[in-house]
């Protein structure tokens, strides 16, 4: 059961094999007993939990169930979830109940899912290795002394580690594709405006957007299918028509063209990702597809880009935070502007603070065109390195990351070193198209490799397609740590 | 580029953030080895091409008007620091 495909759980409801109570507590009950050493959840409510699973009990007993009716899911702790703490994984939210719903919780709540808590993450989903949390770093379930990637890490380990069957994350640089691969998951980050950003705690609002994380690409087709969709309340929605994601799943893979971008098949990545992607690759052409190469000669500035773009929204975005309407308020303060000094001060962590700061000096007076304006500029260029690779390709692929995750702390003091890590994600989001993560391997210490897809916009349908085929010719994502719970 | 310990406390200032001068000792190391970094992009020829704010450049929707929002004030300023009477209480601006 805990290894079940959503598909399986959900027939498994259906048929009354297991009540949504009794699947719901037998997760409640791992994650009791693992979360002290992963710390991958924030917050776990057994009785909210049940509550909702008994609720969905009754809609199926009363042949009213939603499709994904009684499963259990974890929300990452950006998603506003009413009468649910959302932290954002920041002290400055640290006691923050939501007064409402994300637009992706009530969709998941509509489609029958039952919360089953909220995950840790990088404080303000600016991190790469869970390591920002005000609420302690997350532990990879594959080797407790190493990072689970971020700043999804803690729905990575969550899923990885069995304590849920699949759950939401988001991605601005690679958030949910990087802890995917480093915690051997499946993981899809949709075209930007796909999903809504109603609700959910923004970060840089042009490259934020929401996905699943979830054991195989069905999974996440059957996720992402209740989670889409247009939404009003979110000003960069966009209105299309809803999809069916699993509609495509099945088709075979012949004389699919896969691009292969040089630049991501340099010297960055390490031999033993290298060799993993390589033999996945292999896989593909036995299954009748062929590989291109491809160039996306601007992807190098996708990083320095980045860094400019993203904590420049940042700054914006976090100006909200002022200890007067919600969140945290500095003790002791002697007048106004001081208040909001000593609150911000000491609500946010240093990273945040950090990228606070980039972001008022790219914005500022006389920096703003050599900055923000150049940044966007390449931001371009790099979007249109993709519209002419897709002339030659169905879909890219290459590296999730450069290597498999690190040690603890390796890389916290650097913050350089730790931006690279996401070297072969961030082009996407600054491109706003669709990407994946599914698991293709193990490299060095037995830790998983991940294989990324990235599909152009809208090919979310097409990029599950060719995730799935793969994964019913091998048996990497059905891998799961050794038990030490 | 590179900050100078000054250059950091106007910005933590402009960003309304109080800093330790131990925090603005290492900000500053953090931030001139990004900025670095970022210097890159300054070498691009970028002439002639439109910055990109939105990946699928779209425009901003509108939407008619009229009231959509219910009033749930209590349950906003339930998660408030300091709240009376249904305001927002904030120390004194005006003498």
């Amino acid at each position: 059961m805990i290894n079940g495909s959503l598909k399986t759980l959900s027939e498994a409801l259906a048929k009354k094999k297991i009540s949504s109570a009794e699947l719901s507590t037998l997760f409640l009950d791992r994650m009791a007993r693992a979360n002290p050493a992963l710390n991958a959840f924030i917050s776990i409510d057994r009785e909210k939990t049940l509550a909702q699973a008994r609720q969905a009990d009754l809609r199926i007993a009363a042949g009213q169930a939603a499709p994904l009716e009684g499963i259990p899911l974890a929300h990452k702790d950006i998603f506003c979830t009413e009468g649910w703490l959302t932290t954002c994984g920041s002290r400055m939210l640290a006691n923050f109940v939501s007064p409402y719903d994300a637009h992706v919780v009530s969709r998941m709540k509509a489609a029958g899912l039952v919360t089953l808590g909220k995950t840790n993450m990088d404080e303000f989903a600016m991190g790469s290795s869970n390591e920002t949390s005000f609420f302690g770093p997350v532990k990879n379930p594959w080797d407790t002394s190493r990072v689970p990637g971020g700043s999804s890490g803690g729905a990575a380990a969550a899923v990885a580690a069995r304590l849920a069957p699949a759950a939401t994350g988001t991605d601005t640089g690679g958030s949910i594709r990087q802890p995917a691969a480093l915690c051997g998951l499946t993981g899809l980050k949709p075209t930007y405006g796909v999903v809504s950003r109603y609700g959910m705690i923004a970060f840089a609002s042009s490259l934020d957007q929401g996905g699943p994380m979830a054991k195989s690409a069905e999974d996440c087709a059957l996720l992402l299918s209740a989670m889409s969709g247009f939404d009003a309340r979110d000003s960069t929605s966009l209105d299309r028509p809803p999809e069916d994601y699993c509609r495509e799943l099945e088709k075979p893979l012949a004389g699919l063209k896969i691009g292969l971008p040089k630049e991501f098949f340099g010297e960055g990545m390490a031999a033993d990702v290298r060799s993993a992607v390589e033999e996945a690759l292999a896989e593909y052409r036995r299954a009748g597809a062929v590989t291109v190469e491809v160039s996306l000669p601007n992807s190098g500035l996708s990083v320095p880009a980045y860094y400019v773009i993203a904590p420049a929204e940042a700054s914006s975005n976090l100006s909200r935070f002022d200890g007067v309407r919600y969140g945290y308020r500095a003790p002791e303060y002697t007048d106004l502007a001081d208040m909001y000094c000593k609150s911000r001060g000491q609500g946010f962590g240093a990273e945040v603070k950090r990228r606070i700061l980039i972001g008022a000096y790219v914005l500022s007076h006389g920096y703003y065109d050599a900055y923000y304006l150049q940044a966007q500029k390449i931001r371009r260029l790099i979007a249109n390195d993709f519209a002419l690779a897709f002339r030659h390709c169905d879909i890219i692929m290459g590296p999730t990351t450069p290597s498999v995750a690190f040690a603890v702390g390796a890389k916290s003091n650097n913050p350089v070193e730790m931006y690279l890590s996401d070297i072969y994600t961030i082009a996407v989001n600054l491109a706003g198209l669709p990407g994946m993560s599914i698991p293709c391997g193990f490299g060095e210490g037995k830790m998983p490799v991940g294989l990324q897809l990235i599909g152009n916009y809208f090919e979310e349908a097409r990029m599950l397609n060719v995730a799935h085929r793969y994964q019913l010719a091998t048996d990497w994502h059905m891998r799961m740590p050794e038990e030490t719970i | 580029m590179s900050l100078s310990i000054e250059q950091v406390e106007r910005l933590a200032h402009l960003a309304r953030i109080e800093i330790s001068p131990a925090e603005a000792e290492l900000s500053r190391d953090q931030l001139n080895g990004i900025f670095v970094l970022i210097e890159q992009l300054q070498a691009v020829d970028t002439r002639n091409i439109e910055p990109m704010a939105h990946a699928v450049d779209a425009v901003q929707r509108l939407r008619e008007d009229v009231v959509t929002e219910t009033d749930r004030r209590e349950a906003f300023q339930a998660v408030a620091p300091e709240v009376e009477s249904g305001l927002y209480l904030v120390p004194r601006v005006v003498e």
